[in-house]
């Protein structure tokens, strides 16, 4: 079973040189911290920002420069900056490579819901319906079953829906899986130590699992 | 041509009570900090506004969200704010969610003579309910109204006497769609200078969008999550 750097970490796997990359808040965040040797990746931040740099040294702070978390960040040389409107039309109009965001539920048909909880004080939807209808490449980054052990993958969601039919890609703790709207999550490839059986019983949504299940690659 | 005001207080000093006033800004990130204190020494009231975010408690709009100036704010993301939340679940302020990006585009398209367009945002969920869906090439859209405003509040770096603007960082964000957007745009600025300071190649806003502008005295420019790392021993 994999924590949560462990996610990230295969996620990284998918970038292919040369991407232009949104990363979300949480899990997808740590993605940039694992982008494999050889390979140059551009960040987008969706508050106008390609190029996004690490977090400044203490002197190098600029109130001026901060991702779409809110947090202080840098530039890199080849930053570039520009406006939200011209920074959705990147996302909407499918200059985005690959999208990573997080989500509380996902299903087998590829909608998704991560913005809302009724009952719970909503805070928005900020840019995530603009990402997941937007982009044509989508991985998402969630864990698989909640602390109550109850499946995330699901028939249907039952929180309310960011987008529908956008996902094809969930990258969990214990599986990769692709959506297949018609079939429902395709089982791809085991986290470490993980049985077929296990991901069985963690799945609600249905789940196609192929006769060979290889163990994931992180490193 | 004269464009230049005193202060905050001059810029804003026709704003009246149930006015829609967009604010630029994304976070605490370029907001117009002077109007919006001279917004709550002026006390206007049942105010509806465009912006992205609504503040910290004791910040931005947050300071007007205080003082009970704020009726409706139009967001895509209001977390951070105590009093925002407490007023929200009270009915004292009404709150209406779009998602980010056609904020922006609404906000693009009102100053740009459009009065609506297709998106593909919010198809299937509680956004899309109401409104008017269309397939092109075998996907969904829905259609979104373009955003105007009594007056655009925005903020710059650099700004000159004929209201071209020059934003800063990721500070930009939405402050050249609604500059472009009000019906009277104010624009405060750290830097006010002469024509012919700013280079013509690098004005992000023209000034014919913008009617009112001023050097703001001071720039808190506070910052919401101060990230760094450390350096290697």
């Amino acid at each position: 079973m994999l924590d949560k750097h462990g996610i990230a970490k295969r996620i990284a796997r998918e970038l292919r040189d040369g991407y232009y990359v949104n990363l979300g808040i949480g899990i997808p965040t740590l993605v940039a911290n694992y982008v494999p040797a050889g390979i140059e990746v551009t960040l987008q931040s969706e508050n106008g920002l390609l190029g996004m740099g690490p977090f400044p040294y203490e002197e190098e702070v600029d109130p001026d420069l901060i991702n779409a978390g809110k947090q202080t960040v840098t530039f890199l040389p080849g930053s570039s900056l520009f406006s939200s409107a011209e920074s959705f039309a990147m996302i909407r109009g499918g200059h985005v490579d690959l999208t990573v965001l997080g989500a509380m539920e996902v299903s087998d048909r590829g909608d998704i819901a991560n913005w809302k909880i009724p009952g719970k004080m909503v805070k928005g939807m900020g840019g995530a319906m603009d990402l997941v209808a937007g982009a044509e490449n989508i991985i998402v980054a969630m864990m698989h079953v909640n602390k109550e052990g109850e499946s995330k993958l699901l028939p249907q969601c039952s929180l309310p829906l960011t987008g529908v039919g956008c996902i094809r890609k969930v990258v969990t703790e214990l599986a990769v899986l692709d959506i297949d709207p018609e079939r429902g999550f395709v089982l791809l490839e085991r986290a470490p130590g993980v049985s077929v059986d296990y991901i069985r019983q963690s799945t609600a949504g249905r789940l196609l699992v192929p006769d060979h299940v290889p163990e994931m690659q992180l490193d | 041509m004269k464009k230049v005001v005193q202060n905050a207080d001059e810029a804003v000093a026709d704003i009246r009570d149930g006015m829609t006033l967009m604010l630029g800004g994304f976070g605490l990130c370029g907001i117009p900090e002077n109007c919006i204190e001279a917004l709550v020494r002026k006390g206007v009231r049942d105010l509806t506004c465009i912006s992205n975010n609504a503040g910290v408690d004791d910040f931005g709009i947050g300071l007007m969200l205080k003082q009970r100036q704020v009726r409706k704010m139009i967001s895509s993301y209001v977390g951070e704010n105590a009093e925002f939340e407490r007023q929200l679940l009270s009915g004292e302020l009404e709150v209406e969610l779009i998602p980010q990006g056609s904020l922006a585009e609404r906000c693009r398209a009102g100053g740009a003579g459009i009065p609506a367009f297709f998106t593909p945002a919010g198809y299937g969920t509680e956004i899309g309910e109401g409104k008017e869906v269309r397939e092109y090439n075998g996907k969904m859209y829905l259609l979104e109204a373009a955003l105007t405003a009594d007056f655009a509040i925005v903020k710059a770096w650099k700004g000159d006497t004929h209201g071209n603007l020059i934003y800063r960082g990721t500070a930009r964000n939405f402050n050249p769609m609604m500059a472009t957007a009000g019906r009277i745009t104010i624009a405060e600025v750290e830097h006010l200078v002469e024509p012919g300071e700013l280079d013509p190649n690098f004005i992000h806003t023209p000034g014919i969008y913008v009617q009112r502008i001023f050097q703001g005295p001071a720039y808190e420019k506070r910052i919401e999550q101060r990230t760094v790392r450390q350096r290697n021993a």
